[in-house]
């Protein structure tokens, strides 16, 4: 060991006092603020420009073409006294509400049933997936046909089997229609929830299923007891989305009906879309638009107290 | 509290036999340990005995009453889980007063039982808490308490102790022998470890590919191996095994390899230059002039005793000594068995020849 030479150590560079650039280059934030500016700017080019801009238009009488003159809240006094906003937000709630509530219940039923063993299991799932991976405007087409008054196969297996003998007028009747656009959304919505659902029962271990069995639990008494308390989360976190996409709708409804028959499949987004595009009325249709957001938020605080973490979930405090 | 008896039960998942007919006759009130290596069967026989698995053949009756196609909620058995499955969204006293609840008992009859529970375990301080905020030891106790609260007929215990850490697992086992003490529940007890075996059980079985190897009292185990795989199972650190010959031709000795001599107490009869597998515990070596010659190739003391590693005719022994000596590697010892203590195994079959 002695007898290896040591190279030279080099001059020390000389110590100088750090300048405010320096300290800035060490300075973690600094570097956070780099690494964040990117998505920072999708999100305000892409999210926070058009939400900004859509309420500052229903504030305006923009037409298409044509720039508006700050009216303040004309546009609003006007929906006021409009039935057919009424009408699209009683669409909308009944729309919403009943197709969450549907694909919530049917959702839940496939996810128990897909975490049983059975042969084809993995088939069937990757089944259950189909109605999300097709296009929605492909499968309003389908439901368009489906649904069409003339050439609609409910219409003519009916026929042939005695059981009618007209044709069933599903989207010309205002309540034939509202149930045809809420049966294709929840035929589309169920797999997002069913499969959701179906990883939220994954989490829970069997092993309590078999304490509980142990415990004298009966089937039921599983699903009461352990499943539903413990998939509650994930509950919450499907069902803000699934009522957040249900009440903004818009290509189900526009492929199939256009809001009709006699606005009684408006939504507020379809509504929207008429005025402010359609009708050329921006300012309007974007005051159709802004009265969307109470809802959505009021929506948002239900589920952000659903959300909120339970008690059993908390870490490892002891208070 | 009641008796268990298995009988000739096997068990097979699709044409893969698993348990090949096991006989298993506990008593009242005892405490027995199923013991053996990973997929041996220990565990799908306990889950069997709990009616989480079907039973493939023979029957397996609690009491006078043969339980094969009873659900197990009619077994009357609390069964404490590996990772003690305390249902995450309720508090302890909710755990434990569950199969309670479903029982439709009363809430002041829930309230008694679970307080009772609670005091036997030193769980009361605990009873609103959730099991996230609970510590190892705490879950492991409110698994059992929620086995306790029913006072049933069986308790079974499937690896409980697998999840501690080593110190709190001595402490359980202790607790968990007391409680057995206390309650005198006929308790049913899987685990690979074979101290905790040793330690706790009034009889054990030791399993191995579906089939009971031995069964019977700790000390008999460690005595009487009947086989070369219990003898090794049973014991740590575990048995010597020196393959070899039997020498009856005057003065019974055992040859082993590179022409090892080692003492024999007897031969087994009309065994003269019979291929056998020569076993000795650790602790059965003493350091004697006349004792063969070791290499001693790594040290390790623990305090109470030393292990000693070393080289027997090329073959690696472990030697245990109570008393503190002076080794290093290298050394040259002479180790000595005890005849009395020495066994004997067959080397095709593994079976014990000695008496």
């Amino acid at each position: 060991m002695a007898d290896i030479a040591l190279a030279p150590e080099k001059a020390k560079p000389k110590l100088r006092e750090a300048t405010s650039w320096d300290q800035l280059k060490h300075n973690k934030n600094w570097l956070g603020i780099w690494f964040m500016l990117p998505a920072m700017a999708f999100l305000v080019l892409f999210l926070a420009y058009p939400l900004g801009l859509g309420i500052w238009l229903s504030f305006t009488d923009t037409k298409i073409g044509r720039v508006g003159q700050f009216i303040a809240f004309e546009n609003y006094e006007w929906l006021w006294d409009d039935g057919i906003f009424w009408l699209s937000i009683f669409n909308t709630l009944l729309y919403t509400f009943l197709a969450s509530a549907i694909k919530f219940a049917i959702g839940l039923y496939l996810a128990l049933l897909l975490n049983e063993n059975m042969p084809f299991k993995a088939m069937l799932r990757a089944m259950v997936l189909v109605p999300f991976i097709v296009p929605t405007v492909l499968s309003a087409l389908a439901f368009w046909w489906i649904f069409d008054s003339q050439f609609s196969i409910i219409s003519w297996s009916l026929r042939h089997l005695g059981l009618i003998s007209q044709n069933i007028n599903f989207l010309g009747d205002t309540t034939w229609a509202r149930v045809c656009v809420i049966f294709a959304n929840i035929w589309r919505g169920v797999p997002f929830v069913a499969i959701t659902l179906l990883a939220g029962l994954q989490t829970v271990s069997p092993s309590l299923y078999e304490a509980a069995t142990l415990d004298g639990a009966t089937r039921w008494q599983n699903f009461r007891y352990i499943t539903y308390p413990l998939l509650t989360p994930i509950i919450a976190v499907v069902m803000t989305f699934s009522v957040l996409f249900t009440f903004t709708d818009f290509q189900l409804i526009w492929a199939m009906t256009r809001g009709g028959p006699v606005n009684a499949t408006h939504l507020m987004a379809t509504l929207s879309y008429q005025r402010a595009i359609i009708a050329g009325q921006l300012g309007e249709g974007a005051a159709i638009s802004s009265a969307m957001i109470p809802f959505l938020l009021a929506a948002i605080m239900v589920s952000w107290f659903g959300l909120q973490r339970r008690k059993w979930q908390q870490g490892e405090s002891n208070d | 509290m009641s008796s268990v008896q298995i009988r000739d039960v096997r068990k097979s998942f699709g044409n893969f036999e698993v348990l090949h007919g096991v006989t298993i006759p506990i008593e009242d009130g005892q405490f027995v340990v199923l013991v053996g290596p990973s997929g041996c069967g220990k565990s799908t026989l306990l889950r069997m005995l709990a009616g989480l698995e079907n039973i493939t053949s023979g029957t397996i009756s609690i009491g006078d009453r043969v339980v094969n196609n009873v659900q197990p909620k009619e077994r009357d058995i609390a069964m404490v889980f590996q990772n003690y499955a305390l249902y995450p969204h309720m508090t302890v006293a909710d755990n434990m007063g569950f199969s309670l609840k479903l029982r439709n008992a009363g809430a002041d009859e829930i309230n008694k039982r679970v307080k009772r529970a609670a005091e036997i375990l030193a769980l009361t301080p605990l009873l609103e808490r959730y099991p996230r905020q609970l510590s190892g030891g705490q879950r492991q106790r409110v698994a059992m308490g929620r086995a306790i609260v029913r006072d049933p007929q069986v308790f079974l215990f499937d690896e409980p102790l697998s999840n501690l850490d080593a110190k709190l697992r001595v402490a359980m086992r202790t607790e968990i022998k007391e409680l057995h003490q206390r309650l005198k529940t006929t308790t049913v007890y899987v685990t690979h470890d074979q101290i905790e075996a040793m330690t706790m059980a009034d009889k054990i079985v030791v399993m191995h590919d579906g089939i009971v190897e031995q069964m019977g009292t700790p000390l008999e185990l460690y005595d009487k191996p009947e086989n070369q795989f219990v003898a090794g199972f049973i014991g740590s650190p575990a048995m010597n095994f020196l393959k070899g010959t039997v020498r009856s031709n005057g003065v019974a000795t055992f040859e082993g390899p590179n022409g090892v001599k080692l003492p024999l107490k007897s031969a087994p009869t009309a065994s003269d230059g019979r291929p056998v597998v020569y076993g000795v515990r650790p602790e059965h070596f003493t350091i004697a002039d006349d004792g063969a010659e070791a290499e001693i190739i790594v040290v390790e003391p623990t305090g109470s005793e030393t292990q000693v590693f070393a080289k027997v005719g090329g073959e690696q022994v472990v030697a245990v000594f109570r008393e503190r000596h002076q080794f290093n590697p290298g050394d040259k010892i002479r180790l000595k068995p005890d005849p009395s203590l020495v066994h004997l195994f067959d080397d095709a079959t593994g079976k014990r020849l000695n008496a």
